[in-house]
């Protein structure tokens, strides 16, 4: 226990040279806000609101960091803790000064299955509500830290190696990531294996970027506004009975479209008179 | 002319593209690319890693290896790789490489046990090895000098290894760590077919329309004959079927139609279970004609132990080992016949409860009657089999005998085409000679046994298991071309090849790869030199023999390219150049032979392992080694110092003259020439660092073409005896040929009179009419009697040309988890690391891929053991614990009561757990059963 405590103060003490002055109150946060505007991939704790809800939200105590770090399966063999996978953000860090983040190629997220980081947030920046199953218990895979992505032109799979690195380290294996099988036309004897990530199941924990063996991941993790794209809700699959849910939600007042072609009036547009 | 990369890139690709189009490209852009590239220089090499063989294709540039890419000439892989092989280009120039020979000395400079490595020439480190190799002849003979060998040595590193030993030291303790991999699989061969290796080759995947695993990751530990099954199940899915027969869920299974999960051992009872449903329930799908034509029925003992230390042995005697290690050991000499193995046994005589006294193991058997084989499938019913051998007990054993019915049908299914395939799951098991040759039973039967798309395939684990320890023989029992140690006209065959006295070679061939260990355990060992293998990491029960290297008086050498754990246990550390800073030749497990040339130069001093043996045997003469010696068991090693000098020696001929430079000397140097021309060859003519030899002069090179001279006369070993090579500049040209290779021709199915020429030219001579002959020579005249014991009375039985089937019964391992150790460990690999990562784990990108060995365990598991996934647990068995982290998602899902640790990480060093139990035929070692407790660190 003398060991714990000890850890934990020192952890307090460099969390809180990290965070500065927070005590100087926050006029001084405004001056720290264009680091967080500069570099808006950034990665934060399971359960995090949406970014912008999430920095309002956020009173940078470093609660969550610290439960990272001191967790039971966070130590060495020989006893020591290992670096936790959530970091507070310091100077020079390019993130919003005191918020938490993680960089999977460092430390990824585990996917504790108790996540100790989430219940001791005080402030709900980290909302335990999102990650409530049916059965209203915490369940670590409903978390959406980000998003993996394959870059297939630097992906070795794509190429016809044998790889699946990533698809081996996903702790959602067969779920979040799957392999597409396919003939290799090329040798005509041996197949494609290559790894495809499912955005419904992915939680962005990282571990497939860590794990990849490219000299920069071939995958990686984004936040999810930033590494999935829309399609229009006023189409829906006919071949998919679930797809009017992604649809279902269009709402009645935004039915009507705007753009350049229809902005005037009929009237205006009629009585240009036409050019001959 | 400046040209960026993106533009290089751009070039290179269209003039690729271009040409393989046929497409005339501008003489600019064409000019562009050739620039580029033109200090780079491309040539031919083997991967480095497992035994599937790739080829591969390697560029240098100023003496460094600076790109890999996959041989699209190479019929293996074609242009593709694994991620391993990906990482050709960067495993030889980790930081930490090995560059001078390092010794334990004091302050004084002199060899200390307990000193500190500090840096001595090469000639002093051979001083050292003289001065203590002399020591341990003088105290326990040739029995006391020993050599932990490779299945990665290269072909002529083995050759000249095993030379060394056996001609001039006289030793048989050459022993590789091939024993732990496929020990059994070659047993099994020699059994069933008189002669080592598969009958088929990799062409049968995509021929066949079923492939089952056995015990086999396939998909992790070869991954490019993974994606073959891959391509071959995809091309037609309907037709082509894919069954895991496993004892945990892995990668394999995800392409499983279904995926058969086991209780340990029980594949025994798995594979006598189709047997039985053959011969009782679907006879017609025997095909008699082939059976009468080229089968026998054959048994042989039970009571062989478990290969484990036998009572009276010294360490046991003085007490080396604890009580609760001797609970498991006692069982080697006796054991009780338990109610799971009981049915079994039956038709041997033995019922549950009975006393089984245990006599070492051997190699004996007889022929039966098809009446006495059947006799001993009856207790394999379809209920027997699935109570014994289900090994999820969650899964209802409705379902698990389901599953066991479809494997049957498939099998019997007229015209349906088999594939079965295993690796170590079948190999490193108690019985494992026994489970081997099960499967062969099950193919005979059917007919569906070296024929196109048809056969039982043993999968090789490593890059020349095959090509050097069992094709040169670099073990404790044999010589080339399954030549044996214990025949006599073996002995004089390879004495006449040698140009040894008539005498010289040792007839005792008993030190496995185990028994060394054990011997310096002993005492017996004194000097043991580790060759291209991690063995202080690699062997079960690691802690004693750690312990008995760094606390007695013994001498431990080891080679390397970098430092790990057996370097850590020596007194000398000697620094080896890896694969591509010499040249070599590796055989993959398709009976595939490789060559490559030396790319680059080796790193510091580094030197290859043949050198260092050609350096060593320079200390020792005839009158040094080739004097009389009386062995352990009695048997007297004549004097033949007189009898060498008929042959032209004197006393003080030194063996580097008789073993290498006499006959060598023929095969010249031609840098003018194929294949020497513009290639290093540091042997043979030095090179630009002027490393100084065992003589503390220059190295200027041996002047001869040693590579050639040790593979041509290895090969003669061979040809026309079934085993035949190509000259070696053919395999500078080629891409690897399948022998025997007969008129320029590979054989892709062995014993078939079609494909194999040996076959039919049996055929021609007996005047048969067979589609077969299974013409190995070995154990081809044997007693006959019935499945409990030969009868002398019945003479002997001739087979020639014939193959075996045995009956073998299913039996418990001598391990089983109790209340105290109360589940399964199982140990392995992962497709990121090789063996003990001494290579991969210095690949930054596959070190952060898999840093550290996980114990995947299952979920309900960790939970009934308070421990959540990440949380460090202790693996503690009867010998041993370490520390791993626990996983209970991902790759591995083993079921309930087992877990599955890898062994590559030492830091994680689950061989301290491991029991060194092996199958008591092939001495390897079971690493795939131990029992455990599980607990909270």
């Amino acid at each position: 226990m003398a060991n714990s405590d000890n850890n934990r103060r020192k952890f307090m003490a460099t969390t809180l040279q990290s965070v500065g002055l927070t005590a100087l109150g926050g006029m001084l946060w405004s001056g720290y806000c264009d680091e967080a505007k500069a570099s808006p991939l950034v990665l934060r704790p399971p359960g995090a609101l949406p970014e912008e809800q999430f920095l309002d939200a956020c009173i940078k105590c470093g609660l969550c960091a610290e439960a990272c770090v001191n967790r039971e399966s966070n130590k060495n063999r020989d006893g020591t803790q290992r670096e936790g996978t959530i970091k507070m953000a310091k100077g020079g860090d390019h993130r919003l000064i005191g918020t938490p983040y993680f960089i999977p190629t460092e430390v990824p997220c585990y996917m504790c299955d108790d996540i100790p980081c989430v219940p001791v947030c005080p402030s709900g920046a980290l909302d335990m509500k999102s990650l409530l199953n049916e059965k209203k218990e915490l369940d670590i895979n409903k978390a959406e830290m980000g998003l993996a992505i394959v870059h297939k032109e630097s992906c070795v799979a794509y190429w016809g190696l044998q790889c699946d690195a990533c698809y081996r380290a996903c702790p959602l294996l067969d779920e979040a990531l799957t392999l597409d099988y396919q003939k290799n036309e090329r040798t005509g004897k041996h197949a494609f294996l290559l790894p495809v990530v499912h955005s419904d199941i992915c939680t962005g924990c990282g571990l497939c970027e860590k794990a990849c063996i490219t000299e920069k991941p071939a995958i990686f993790v984004l936040p999810r506004e930033h590494s999935m794209g829309k399609a229009g809700d006023h189409y829906v699959k006919g071949w998919d009975k679930k797809d009017q849910q992604r649809a279902g939600n269009r709402k009645l007042d935004e039915i009507e479209t705007h753009d350049e072609r229809s902005q005037k009036t009929p009237s205006d547009y009629l009585n240009r008179e036409i050019e001959y | 002319m400046s040209l960026n990369r993106r533009d290089f890139l751009k070039s290179s690709a269209a003039v690729a593209a271009a040409s393989a189009v046929g497409i005339a490209i501008p003489q600019e852009a064409q000019a562009k690319a050739k620039e580029a590239e033109s200090d780079w220089r491309w040539d031919k090499a083997a991967c480095r890693f497992c035994g599937t063989g790739c080829g591969i294709m390697l560029a240098t540039k100023e003496g460094r290896i600076v790109a890999v890419k996959g041989d699209p000439a190479a019929p293996v892989n074609r242009g593709l790789n694994c991620i391993k092989g990906y990482f050709n280009a960067k495993i030889m120039y980790g930081a930490d490489r090995l560059k001078t020979p390092l010794l334990r000395m004091n302050d004084k400079g002199e060899f200390d046990k307990h000193g500190k490595f500090k840096p001595v020439s090469w000639q002093r480190a051979f001083d050292e090895m003289e001065t203590h190799a002399k020591k341990a002849l003088k105290a326990s003979g040739p029995e006391g000098v020993a050599v932990f060998a490779s299945g990665q040595y290269t072909v002529m590193e083995g050759y000249a290894a095993q030379k060394m030993m056996k001609a001039g030291f006289r030793s048989n303790a050459i022993d590789p760590n091939a024993r732990h991999c496929m020990a059994s699989a070659v047993v099994g061969f020699y059994q069933t077919f008189g002669i080592d290796e598969p009958s088929g080759c990799y062409d049968d995947i995509e021929i066949t329309d079923t492939i089952v695993t056995w015990g086999s990751n396939m998909a992790e530990m070869h991954p490019i004959l993974w994606s073959r099954v891959t391509d071959r199940k995809l091309s037609n899915p309907d037709k082509v079927k894919v069954v895991n027969i496993q004892t945990y869920t892995h990668r394999t299974c995800d392409l499983g139609d279904f995926n058969i999960i086991f209780s340990p051992n029980t594949d025994l009872a798995l594979w006598n279970y189709i047997a039985h449903e053959i011969v009782f329930n679907h006879p017609e799908a025997i095909d008699w004609d082939f059976v009468k034509e080229n089968i026998i029925f054959t048994a042989g003992p039970t009571n062989i132990g478990y290969g484990m230390r036998r009572a009276g042995e010294k360490s046991l005697k003085d007490g080396k080992y604890t009580a609760k290690e001797m609970e498991t050991i006692s069982k080697e000499m006796e054991k009780k016949i338990s109610a799971k193995e009981a049915p079994a046994l039956a038709p041997y005589g033995y019922k549950e409860g009975d006393t089984m006294k245990n006599t070492a193991g051997t190699l004996k058997h007889w022929k039966i009657s098809f009446e006495e084989y059947k006799k001993s499938l009856e207790p394999f019913t379809l209920d027997y089999v699935a109570k014994i051998a289900k090994g999820d007990p969650n899964e209802s054993l409705e379902s698990f005998k389901k599953k066991l019915q479809d494997l049957v049908a498939l099998y019997v299914e007229k015209g349906r085409k088999v594939v079965s395939f295993w690796t170590m799951g079948m190999n490193q098991h108690t019985r494992g000679t026994w489970v081997n040759t099960l499967s062969y039973n099950v193919h005979f039967l059917l007919n569906k046994q070296a024929l196109p798309g048809n056969g039982a395939f043993s999968l090789t684990g490593q890059p020349s298991a095959c090509g050097t320890a069992r094709e040169v023989g670099t073990f404790c029992h044999r010589y080339p071309a399954d030549l044996m140690v214990k025949n006599p006209k073996h002995r004089a065959k390879v004495e006449k090849i040698w140009s040894l006295p008539a005498g010289t070679l040792n007839p005792v061939g008993n030190q496995h790869i185990m028994k060394i260990h054990r011997d310096i355990e002993d005492g017996v060992v004194k000097f043991a030199w580790v060759n291209v293998c991690n063995a202080y990491q690699d062997s079960a029960s690691a802690s004693h023999w750690i312990k008995a290297a760094r606390e007695m008086d013994n001498f431990i050498v080891t080679s390397d390219g970098y430092p790990g754990i057996s370097a850590m246990v020596s007194d000398l550390v000697l620094p080896s150049a890896m694969i591509y800073e010499k040249w070599g030749a590796y055989g993959n497990a398709e009976r595939r032979t490789q060559h490559w040339r030396q790319q680059v130069l080796p790193v510091g001093d580094a030197m290859s392992d043949t050198w260092q043996w050609m350096e060593f045997s320079k200390r020792f003469t005839v009158k040094d080694l080739w004097g009389p010696y009386t062995l352990r068991n009695g048997k007297k090693l004549a004097d033949v110092r007189a009898d060498a000098k008929k042959l032209g020696y004197n006393d003080d001929t030194s063996m580097y003259d008789i073993i290498y430079a006499n006959k060598g000397k023929k095969y010249k140097i031609d840098m003018n020439k194929f294949p020497q021309k513009g290639y290093d060859n540091s042997e043979c003519i030095g090179d630009s660092r002027n490393v100084k030899g065992g003589d503390g002069k220059v190295f200027k090179g041996y002047n001869f073409m040693v590579h050639e001279y040790l593979f041509e006369e290895y090969a003669s070993f061979g040809r026309g005896h079934g085993h035949d090579l190509a000259p070696f500049e053919v395999y500078h040209k080629v891409r690897g040929l399948k022998w025997p290779v007969v008129d320029g021709k590979e054989t892709q199915w062995r014993f078939n009179v079609k494909y194999d020429p040996y076959a039919a030219k049996a055929v021609k001579k007996s005047g048969s009419k067979s589609t077969h002959a299974f013409y190995g020579p070995l154990a081809k005249n044997i007693l006959q009697g019935t499945l409990t014991g030969p009868d002398k009375k019945l003479g002997k039985y001739a087979l020639p040309n014939k193959a075996k089937i045995f009956a073998r019964p299913y039996m418990d391992p001598p391990e089983m988890p109790d209340e105290n150790y109360d589940t399964w460990l199982c140990t392995g690999r992962v497709l990121e690391h090789w063996h003990s990562g001494t290579m991969t784990m210095r690949v930054p990108e596959l070190f952060r891929a898999v840093p550290e060995a996980l114990c995947y365990m299952h979920p309900k598991d960790a939970k009934a053991k308070g421990l959540k996934r990440g949380e460090l647990a202790w693996v503690e068995s009867r010998r041993g614990k370490v520390k791993a982290r626990v996983e209970t998602r991902g790759r591995n899902r083993p079921p309930q009561g087992l877990v599955f640790v890898p062994w590559f990480d030492e830091k994680v060093f689950i061989n301290k757990v491991c029991l060194d139990a092996t199958c008591p035929m092939s001495k390897q070692t079971d690493y795939k059963k131990c029992a455990v407790k599980i607990t909270k660190a």
